[in-house]
């Protein structure tokens, strides 16, 4: 018997699993995989933002950190790809749990958590544009070398059957949070802090575990990016890109739900992609379209594609009842 | 059990409660009644571990509470109910309930089982799947008091769970906290419906301008002076006796 | 290491910059202020105005400072028509949903301006971007003088606002008391729009100030937007007097901090002033506590 909420993770999985069986395009698979590797990064931003509440604005750094952490080790010190993958992960939860450290402790909430988020990504920009150890601004490039080992594959379906597994682990995760206390917690505390506290919530705990999970998942997604392009700069692993990705996804799909970051991503980068191909290659178009959509979901549909699902579902069921 | 030992808090210039002492005996139900203002809310504040109280010490069952955080003092077994109701909005009841389950049960299926029980005992087993945004007045207090209570709590703080229920809503809900009392959980109640007050309680403290004046059974509080005088102004214990004895004298009044 | 003429130059540059600095902040913390959001389209905002100013110019020969009545006004009906119009009813009330939504046009800007631009960076060359004025052993540029002006201009017309007209006294006590406001007749929904609307306002008046030393590009409003937070939050979020200070001590800041540790770094020192501040004092140095 599988436990409550698996069997539609498990179905997508498949199905997106199933594809290289029918579809062969290159650029499908290119699509696919950055859409999951924003997915993963999303799924990070949505244990902290969509269940815990806590609306960050600088989910690069964590993308970040974990890209540069996996790449620095992989050039300069020439450690193996995936022990490079277990370090930057770990690198990305003690990032969150410094920031939120910082940042909870100093009782920020709402906007200006948000705010510091940015602002430490922003930190991390400047820094990892100047460093050396980080390339500077001509950033780092990483040996192409393909083989299993080194965490490179030259099939591109492959790569994504890769980011599928991160992807299939973050939402097997993401579920499990939500069925269990810590879940019912975070929830909580995002609900009402003062009502969480006084029902023996250790509301200062719940926010730094979910932090520190976020940071780890969306440092996954950063390491994922820099396996696939084989190179990073200041500008993608900690801009503003990234950090907005990471919060539309969730918001388009369904904040706060386990597939909304997934299902965001591809219907987000699924209109980008029918926009390009109506409006040719006028700069910026796709993220017109992205900006128009997460402003007509907050106005009209605040739970997402996901909860206007459960609500016509909802009323299906209600009829069919009466 | 509980024990508040000079109490005082201060707000910048305002002293809400002031060198307040209290004593709520294990098994009882013991009443904090005062005008408006009072302090009570405060109180309770200081007893839950929301606000540190500027002087003064808690404790329970004997050990100083009076540092703790919180949620630390939730798992000693305090509980308290929120005046200004503070329902997880987004959640239906039964979720609201669970929240508070999870305190003494980690599995999942245990917390919810035994939120459904204590909805059951508090009159709000048919309104489980309903969100909490669309309660009642009644419900949301029922659901404040169902929250507290599935905290599985020594004693619990009521903040006045009666106030803005009609007379049939309150009938309804004084068995139910009597049930809870007998069921060997202590309450401490803030409470302005006197008919409950004198209904429930065995013991009642009076805060007025943030001093405790009074204490006693209801009935030996209510004739207090200082109480009537607390409650209806300076010189009204007299007015009051002037006017009981007229009354008496009197032919028909 | 630095001669001390070269020291004092950079922080009366500094002073200049941040007076138009403290000009942009000025229309954020008032928003913040009456309607507690943080307007996260502030800085495309400016880059929009930025354009417009360099559009007239472009297409129309109007020297930068004449486009001052031209998109002042403009941008405040720009402004009073989003709040009114898409950001007031969206929001639902919501906080988070505001944060969320004025990121949402802020990436709508950016990315207009992207398309029907191009990423190209413009500036409006003249000579008098160039112009100097010697004050003792001082080089100081003419336009950055008459920016700094400017904005001490308009931070007196919007005190005198405030505290001397029927509007400016609506618009304090929504910021104080919106639910009393709304039961003694005033408008909120109005109140707040033009309320935003003269933020966006403020903002015309500093690009117009900006662009003879300045140069814009769709993205320019990143960098300011992270400039005026940190102004805002130094100075206290919601406090006219604290963006106006706030803006001085940043531009010095950055001027300074520059000067020590290069271009590329120099930007640090403004981050990690907001991150301190934020973390320490988030009521701002002037701000009173919460
Ligand atoms: N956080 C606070 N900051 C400043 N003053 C406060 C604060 N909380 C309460 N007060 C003030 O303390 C006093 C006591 O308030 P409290 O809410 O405890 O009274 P109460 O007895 O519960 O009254 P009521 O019967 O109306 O609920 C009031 O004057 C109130 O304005
Ligand atoms: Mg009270």
């Amino acid at each position: 018997m599988i436990g409550r909420g698996y069997l539609p993770i498990i179905l997508v999985t498949l199905l997106i699993a199933a594809t290289p069986l029918v579809i062969s395009s290159n650029s499908f698979f290119n699509f696919t995989v950055l859409v999951l590797i924003i997915a993963l990064a999303a799924q990070g931003w949505n244990l902290l933002g969509g269940i815990g509440g806590q609306t960050s604005f600088g989910h690069s750094m964590f993308f970040g950190i974990g890209a540069y952490t996996a790449s620095m080790l992989q050039t300069h010190l020439g450690v193996n790809a995936w022990l490079s993958l277990v370090a930057a992960i770990a690198a990305g939860a003690l990032a969150g749990l410094i920031v939120g450290f910082l940042s909870f402790r100093a009782g920020l909430r709402g906007s200006y958590f948000a705010l510091v988020t940015l602002a430490f990504a922003e930190l991390l920009r400047v820094l990892a544009n100047a460093s050396e150890l980080t390339g500077g601004a001509a950033g780092l490039l990483l040996k192409l070398d393909p083989g299993f080992a080194n965490m490179q594959f030259s099939s591109r379906p492959t790569f994504m059957l890769l980011a599928l597994a991160f992807v299939f682990a973050s939402l097997v995760i993401t579920q499990k949070i939500v069925n269990s206390r810590f879940g019912a917690h975070l929830v909580a505390v995002r609900e009402n802090e003062d009502a969480a506290k006084a029902l023996g919530v250790d509301v200062l705990t719940v926010k730094l575990k979910a932090i520190s999970l976020s940071g780890a998942m969306t440092a996954a997604a950063g390491v994922l990016y820099v396996q696939y392009f084989l190179y990073i700069d200041a500008g993608i692993a900690f801009g503003i890109w990234i950090s907005i990705e990471a919060l539309l996804a969730p918001m388009v799909g369904g904040r706060g739900m386990v597939l909304g970051p997934l299902i965001g991503a591809f219907t987000l980068h699924g209109l980008g992609e029918i926009t390009k191909s109506f409006a040719g290659r006028v700069p910026g178009i796709d993220l017109i379209v992205f900006a128009i959509v997460l402003i007509v979901v907050i106005a009209f549909a605040s739970s997402g594609i996901l909860g206007l699902l459960k609500k016509l579902a909802d009323r299906f069921s209600s009829k069919e009842g009466a | 059990m509980l024990k508040v030992e000079n109490a005082t808090m201060r707000f910048g210039g305002l002293i809400a409660v002031n060198n307040a002492s209290l004593d709520v005996r294990e098994g009882s139900i013991t009443g904090l009644i005062g005008p408006n203002g009072a302090g009570k809310t405060t109180l309770f504040a200081i007893i839950a571990g929301f606000l540190k109280p500027t002087e003064g010490a808690i404790s329970l069952y004997g050990k100083d509470i009076t540092t703790e955080q919180p949620h630390r003092r939730a798992i000693s077994g305090i509980a308290r109910t929120f005046q200004i109701v503070q329902p997880f909005a987004g959640l239906n009841v039964h979720e609201n309930i669970t929240v508070g389950a999870y305190l003494r049960h980690a599995k999942p299926s245990d917390a919810v089982e035994k939120a459904r029980e204590v909805a059951r005992q508090v009159g709000l087993e048919k309104d489980l799947e309903k969100s909490a945004a669309s309660l009642t007045v009644a419900g949301r207090k029922r659901l404040e008091l169902a929250r507290a209570l599935a905290t599985e709590p020594k004693i619990l703080l009521l903040d006045e769970v009666l106030a803005g229920l009609n007379p049939s809503e309150i009938r309804d809900i004084i068995p139910v906290i009597r049930t809870i009392r007998n069921s060997g959980v202590t309450i401490l109640m803030i409470e302005h419906v006197m008919q409950a007050v004198m209904n429930l309680c065995e013991h009642v403290y009076v805060l007025a301008q943030g001093k405790m004046i009074a204490e006693g059974t209801p009935t030996v509080v209510c004739n207090d002076q200082a109480v009537i005088e607390a409650y209806l102004g300076k010189g009204s214990a007299e007015r009051i006796a002037r006017q009981s004895a007229e009354n008496t004298g009197g032919p028909n009044a | 290491m630095f001669s001390p003429t070269i020291i004092i130059e950079a922080m009366i540059n500094g002073l200049l910059t941040g007076a138009i600095y403290a000009l942009v902040a000025l229309g954020l913390t008032l928003v913040y202020g009456v309607l507690h959001i943080i307007n996260f389209a502030h800085g495309a905002t400016l880059a929009a105005a930025m354009f417009a100013v360099w559009g007239l110019n472009a297409a129309f020969g109007i020297d930068t400072y004449w486009t001052i009545p031209i998109v002042t006004p403009a941008f405040f009906v720009l402004g009073y028509v989003v709040q009114r119009f898409v950001i007031g009813p969206a929001a639902h009330g919501d906080d988070g949903n505001i944060l969320l939504i004025t990121l949402g046009i802020s990436i709508l800007i950016e990315n207009a301006l992207l398309a029907g631009f191009g990423s190209d960076t413009r500036s409006i060359p003249s000579d008098f971007s160039f112009a100097i004025v010697e004050a003792g052993p001082f080089l100081l540029s003419s336009a950055r003088l008459v920016g700094a002006a400017g904005s001490l201009v308009v931070a007196i017309l919007f005190w005198l606002l405030m505290s001397r007209t029927d509007t400016g006294k609506a618009i304090r006590a929504v910021a104080r008391e919106k639910l009393g406001a709304n039961l003694v007749g005033i408008n909120v929904g109005h109140i707040y729009a033009i309320t935003f609307g003269l933020g966006c306002a403020a903002l015309a008046v500093a690009a117009s100030l900006l662009m003879p030393t300045f140069y814009v590009n769709p993205r320019i409003g990143g960098a300011f937007v992270n400039i005026a937070f940190t102004v805002v939050v130094l100075g206290g979020m919601g406090s006219i007097p604290g963006a106006m200070a706030g803006g001085l001590i940043i531009g010095m800041v950055e001027s300074l901090s520059g000067l020590l540790l290069g271009e590329s770094l120099g930007q640090i020192g403004i981050f990690i002033i907001f991150i301190l501040v934020l973390l320490l004092r988030p009521t701002g140095l002037f701000g009173a506590k919460a």
